[in-house]
């Protein structure tokens, strides 16, 4: 039965709104450990892991994030490990975040003056000391600005997902599209409701990143 | 249980593959061509527009920045026609990927138009440049090598992007893969082998900004790595 786009139809893009939102927390997460790890082995590590991690970088960044979850879509599944849709997608969005976030935090943590580090060891601080109480706390107001805005970049990124049949914001969509044949109106409110998720957060960034670049001149 | 990997079947249709990846080719360049195009001209007018153009100029980034081009293709596939402009498939992927690199790359160049002071125009101006010299040497020139890697790792990222445009089945390298998988049902194998010519692409394109930025530059200038597009902080380059 043909519906047609009323206030049912918003509560149900409004449900995938929720997956879409909770797919995007859940990536940041996972890829913010990981990407802390690697952005600290990357830049700090023992020479074979600092390759070990550049060359992961160099790879996912090189690849498709649709031809990521494709891999991990059906690629596990020949190991004998059934992977749900939302399995496959949260694996592969980690692995994606992982590698953007490793790439953009190294850069903070190697834009830190060379002179800090000195200063940290005329201290006589430890290794982790150096890091917990010098380093990082700099490169983390470096980094706010960019890791706010690849947040963005996350919440769009989900909605590939739907292309592999996980039921988010961009799949509820089309699946809506399917029963009330009104694309224009469909695919209007999905495209609305990205913009109220991500609009705030592009704004919070270029307020951070505003902020870094006035604190530069007062120094 | 083991599974044994078995290229063979993926391989006899390589010729496939490498035609999808000459049509991937061919969308990046014509949208980059048509993308930056756009981005330049909105970027002049945001930086130099009244101010009526300069607020259409940011609702245009602000709208395709903040949605997935996913959505901006399907609305402009399936939600036009509605409309009454029918597109084909392939027409509404350079569209869309063009406009949406456009809105991007507005921001870089927006940022690289702002990274030269006026100071520095008219320092060239008493040197004795002419207009034309000083829009090339310091202007142009100074203002790329500013915004250099960050466009490149953009251009990468639009590259890859164009993956999506399989979903409205635009014919590129993702599409000839999705064939190919669901004939042969050899999934892992085919899209390993699809990733691996994106990576050769991505690497070549990286090869060829690199070379571009020395004979631009006469230095070495690093082409940007897809994160890079993230770290710049557009309009806040002057500070």
């Amino acid at each position: 039965m043909i519906q047609s786009f009323g206030w049912q139809s918003v509560q149900f893009l409004l449900q995938g709104l929720l997956w879409t939102v909770g797919l995007s927390v859940m990536t940041f997460i996972s890829g913010g450990i990981f990407g802390l790890i690697f952005a600290i082995g990357r830049s700090l590590g023992p020479s074979w892991v600092k390759a070990t991690i550049a060359g992961y970088i160099q790879l996912v960044q090189a690849t498709p994030l649709l031809i990521l979850l494709f891999l991990f879509f059906y690629g596990l599944s020949f190991f004998g490990l059934y992977f749900p849709p939302f399995a496959a997608a949260a694996i592969a969005l980690t692995v994606y975040a992982t590698a953007f976030l490793a790439d953009i935090w190294r850069g903070c943590i190697e834009a830190i003056p060379r002179t800090q580090w000195e200063a940290a060891d005329a201290l006589a601080l430890s290794g982790i000391q150096k890091l917990r109480y010098v380093i990082l706390p700099q490169a983390l107001r470096i980094a706010s600005g960019p890791t706010v805005g690849f947040m963005v970049q996350i919440v769009k990124n989900t909605s590939v997902t739907a292309l592999i049949g996980f039921v988010e914001l961009t799949r509820a969509g089309q699946l809506l599209n399917n029963m009330t044949f009104q694309p224009f109106h469909v695919f209007l409110t999905v495209a609305a409701m990205y913009f109220l998720v991500c609009f705030p957060l592009s704004w919070w960034s270029e307020q951070l990143k505003e902020k870094k670049s006035a604190g530069r001149v007062a120094n | 249980m083991a599974y044994e990997m078995t290229f063979g079947p993926v391989l006899n249709r390589l010729p496939e593959l490498l035609h999808g990846a000459v049509d991937t080719l061919a969308l990046s360049g014509q949208s980059i061509a048509i993308g930056l195009s756009i981005g330049l001209a909105v970027a002049l007018v945001r930086v130099n527009g009244p101010r009526w153009a300069k607020l259409l100029g940011s609702i245009y980034v602000e709208a395709f920045r903040n949605t997935p081009l996913l959505v901006q293709l399907f609305l402009l596939f399936f939600g036009l026609p509605y409309a009454g402009l029918r597109l084909s498939a392939n027409h509404a992927a350079v569209i869309a990927v063009s406009v949406n690199l456009g809105a991007y790359s507005t921001e870089i160049f927006r940022a690289g138009l702002m990274a030269v002071p006026k100071t520095q125009i008219e320092a060239g101006l008493a040197l004795g440049l002419s207009r034309l010299q000083v829009m090339r040497y310091v202007v142009i020139v100074p203002a790329l090598r500013v915004i250099y890697p960050a466009l490149t790792g953009q251009l990468t990222l639009t590259v890859l992007g164009t993956s999506l445009v399989s979903a409205i089945s635009a014919t590129d390298l993702t599409l000839a893969g999705s064939m190919i998988e669901s004939q042969t049902f050899r999934s892992l194998e085919t899209f390993l082998i699809v990733a691996a010519l994106y990576i050769t692409m991505a690497f070549a394109f990286r090869l060829l900004y690199w070379a571009i930025g020395l004979w631009l530059f006469h230095r070495r200038v690093p082409a940007g790595d897809a994160s890079k597009s993230m770290m710049l902080a557009p309009g806040k380059a002057e500070a």
